[in-house]
């Protein structure tokens, strides 16, 4: 298939001011944990999500990135109402469905797709592909002209695969075609708004590329807004116009593509982006700043108080362990570019003085190149 | 713990030899639908000190090749053929016996996933010192004296309580700190690294990934570091084989590889990645089709069928024949350097921003 983008954009989504498709204040989820015997209680939460506010405007490609356990999945797991939020309210399209019954949401399920990350487990292996990708249109009742299998043919056409293979099985596909039946099963229903969740990490790198120009020229071309879940900066980058970087359940920063990619102001976002190994393709780009955080993700059971992020900062004071920053936007900062820190970093990736190395390990080997290991 | 340095002497010296010397190796499984050749051919050498890295896709061989180096494959199933010397030892007629000395001693291996690579049965600091119990016939007093060492080493915090911990009490980049410490305790010759930081986030990768780095340069080994990832190679190796459908494509320095790369798979790979300081009006350039089977592998170039620059050879030279690899830094392909030169800086480069 060809995955040039040259194509005309007959009905792309119109620039400036963008009508908000889908707001999220507040979301919260906490899974409980039940221990004690002889009757089970509960004792504790992992606090999953908690309080994340983000929306996506129409025909917006919106990226939500984070490590693992950070609670990208839930929040997008709770947009889709595929779990039920424990607080917080979630608007789509003026309407809220923070706790719609099954009747309520039956129309804007079908708005709402999601693509999932594993195109392995999330196929039946005993369906052939035309019925995994009419089962959507069947249980909605939708009968579009000319037939459903017509549609399947041409939705299979249109993700870059022979519509000849309608009645074959997944497992006689690689894992980029299969990624590609996830993509045509979100679209049979021509939904306004995608989450995507980690579609092309489960993916060989030179087949990631396909995917991504798939999704890219879906979203451009039938103007559908994404929600775009994954770690990968880069990718993210590359397919996002916003984005929201997740640290323990908490949207820590949010902006545009260039505020947070080049003018980042949160500690994190800064050790994130330094994290990222990239391919030195000339010396410039090995002019990057160069941050090690200690350890892991601390346990979303006993979250820090405070900002969440303090364990791991090197600007950490008092102050952080007591108050939790608000999510603002601070001065020299465009619109829409919120961070919640007290004690925010430079808008710069520029290598730094001194590099920040906090783990303790690393710092102790690195303090004394030259001396010799012998001991005793 | 004298052990630290017992080599130091007489590993000075002998800097430029190759240290692990890879000569022709074919790697071949019967399976119910036939012959897989996993590895077909493939020839490297890994200088003491030095870090080879090896990229490639799922099911390139990178991965059969190390674990044949280990001698790890079932001798009923696999069919190993070719040359291993480490440290002039030739390894693939090596007994069982010979081999068992070898693991975990001068031969280390840390794997992909460190959950399933640890036993959930037995305490980390048990694991880690068996190899040394094992090898240097230390009492177990010694041998926890040296894992807690190790642990410390290795940056996990209160070391001597977490001795006594099993996997599941650590997190994902702890669990990959301790398999370094139990990889590196018998300060082995050559370390392999399968993958060793796929599993993890980020920022666990760079921590590792610089400690593996910064405890290279104390012990002294070298390391085969294998990645589908050249982000993490360029930032890690010294020496780079691309390899593809169980055959090597292209090997030369990581700057060499990496900034002028002259194989079409190595150009593929670097312009369907983003960029962090890319363009992000320009679309990605994949590369069309999938990996090729190894049960059927194309004939000539493997690389032949999803190529771009068949036409430019002339004939059916890529479809028929196979480009041989030679030796220092060259790529397994048809067209001449000069064409790849001028294809690389016209057609290649431009795109990758």
């Amino acid at each position: 298939m060809s995955d040039k983008l040259t194509l005309p954009k007959p009905q792309g989504p119109v620039d400036g001011a963008r009508e908000t498709l889908l707001s999220v204040e507040g979301l919260t989820k906490h899974f409980p944990i039940y221990g004690g015997f002889p009757i089970k209680r509960k004792v504790g939460a992992v606090q999953a999500v908690d309080g994340v506010d983000l929306s996506v405007g129409v025909g917006e490609s919106v990226g939500l990135v984070g490590e693992s356990g950070c609670g990208k999945s839930t929040t997008g797991r709770l947009i889709t109402r595929l779990l039920e939020p424990t607080a917080g309210k979630i608007t789509y399209a003026g309407q809220d469905i923070t706790h719609a019954s099954r009747r309520q949401l039956a129309p804007v399920r079908s708005e709402i797709q999601m693509i999932f990350q594993d195109p392995y487990s999330s196929l039946n292996p005993r369906q052939t592909v035309g019925t995994i990708i009419k089962s959507p249109m069947e249980v909605n009742g939708i009968k579009p002209a000319g037939g459903v299998e017509k549609r399947v043919r041409e939705l299979l056409e249109l993700v870059g695969l022979n519509p000849e293979h309608y009645n074959r099985f997944p497992h006689e596909f690689s894992g980029g075609q299969r990624q590609r039946i996830g993509v045509a099963r979100a679209l049979a229903l021509n939904p306004k708004l995608i989450v995507a969740d980690e579609p092309v990490s489960a993916l060989d790198v030179s087949i990631q590329a396909q995917v991504v120009n798939l999704l890219q020229k879906v979203q451009e071309e039938m103007g559908i807004a994404f929600l775009f879940i994954a770690h990968d900066l880069a990718i993210v980058r590359h397919f996002s116009q916003r984005l929201a970087v997740m640290y323990l359940g908490k949207v820590v920063e949010v902006g545009d593509r260039d505020s947070i990619y080049n003018r980042p102001r949160h500690p994190y976002t800064h050790a994130l982006l330094s994290a990222v190994p990239e391919v030195a393709l000339d010396d410039a780009t090995e002019d990057r700043e160069r941050i090690r955080l200690s350890g892991d993700v601390p346990s979303p059971i006993h979250p820090p108080s405070g900002c969440r992020f303090r364990t791991r900062c090197w600007k950490a004071q008092d102050k952080c362990a007591t108050e939790e920053p608000p999510l603002v936007q601070l001065s020299g900062n465009p619109a829409g570019h919120l961070t919640a820190c007290h004690f925010p970093e430079e808008p710069t990736t520029e290598a730094r003085a001194e590099d920040v190395v906090m783990d303790p390990a690393l710092k102790a080997l690195e303090d004394a190149p030259t001396m010799s290991p012998a001991k005793d | 713990m004298t052990t630290l340095t017992k080599t130091e002497g007489e590993r000075a010296p002998s800097g430029s030899e190759a240290f692990l010397s890879v000569r022709d190796l074919r790697v071949r499984f019967s399976t119910e639908d036939g012959i897989v050749k996993a590895v077909d051919g493939l020839s490297f050498d890994v200088e003491r000190g030095k870090t080879l890295g090896i990229v490639g896709e799922s099911g390139s061989g990178k991965s059969v090749t190390n674990l044949t180096v280990l001698g790890l494959h079932n001798p009923k199933t696999a069919t190993v053929e070719g040359e291993i010397v480490l440290d002039g030892k030739e390894l693939v007629s090596a007994t069982e016996k010979e081999m068992e000395k070898l693991r975990g001693n001068k031969v280390a291996m840390i794997f992909q996933d460190p959950l399933t690579a640890l036993s959930p049965y037995y305490t980390v600091g048990r694991q880690i010192a068996e190899p040394f119990m094992k090898h240097t016939g230390a009492s177990k007093r010694e041998a926890k004296a040296r894992a807690i060492e190790m642990l410390d080493k290795v940056g996990i915090p209160q070391p001597a309580m977490r001795f006594d911990d099993y996997p599941h009490q650590f997190s994902g980049g702890m669990r990959q700190r301790a398999m370094i410490a139990m990889a590196l305790i018998c300060n082995p010759d050559l370390l392999i690294a399968d993958e060793p930081t796929t599993a993890l986030d980020v920022t666990v990768q760079a921590q590792i990934l610089d400690l593996l780095k910064d405890l290279q340069q104390e012990f002294g080994s070298a390391i085969v570091f294998i990645t589908h990832d050249l982000g993490v190679i360029s930032k890690m190796a010294d020496d780079l084989l691309v390899m593809y459908s169980g055959r090597a494509v292209e090997r030369g320095s990581v700057r060499e590889v990496l900034r002028a790369p002259q194989h079409p798979y190595t150009w593929g790979l670097l312009s369907s990645m983003p960029r962090l300081g890319g363009d992000t009006a320009q679309a990605l350039t994949p590369i069309p089709g999938s990996p090729p089977s190894l049960l059927n592998p194309p004939s000539g170039c493997p690389f032949h069928p999803r190529c771009g620059f068949t036409s430019e050879v002339g004939g059916n030279r890529c479809s028929t024949e196979r480009p041989e690899l030679p030796e220092g830094r060259s790529a397994a392909c048809h067209l001449s350097g000069e064409q790849r030169s001028t294809f690389f800086i016209e057609q290649i480069k431009p795109r990758l921003g």
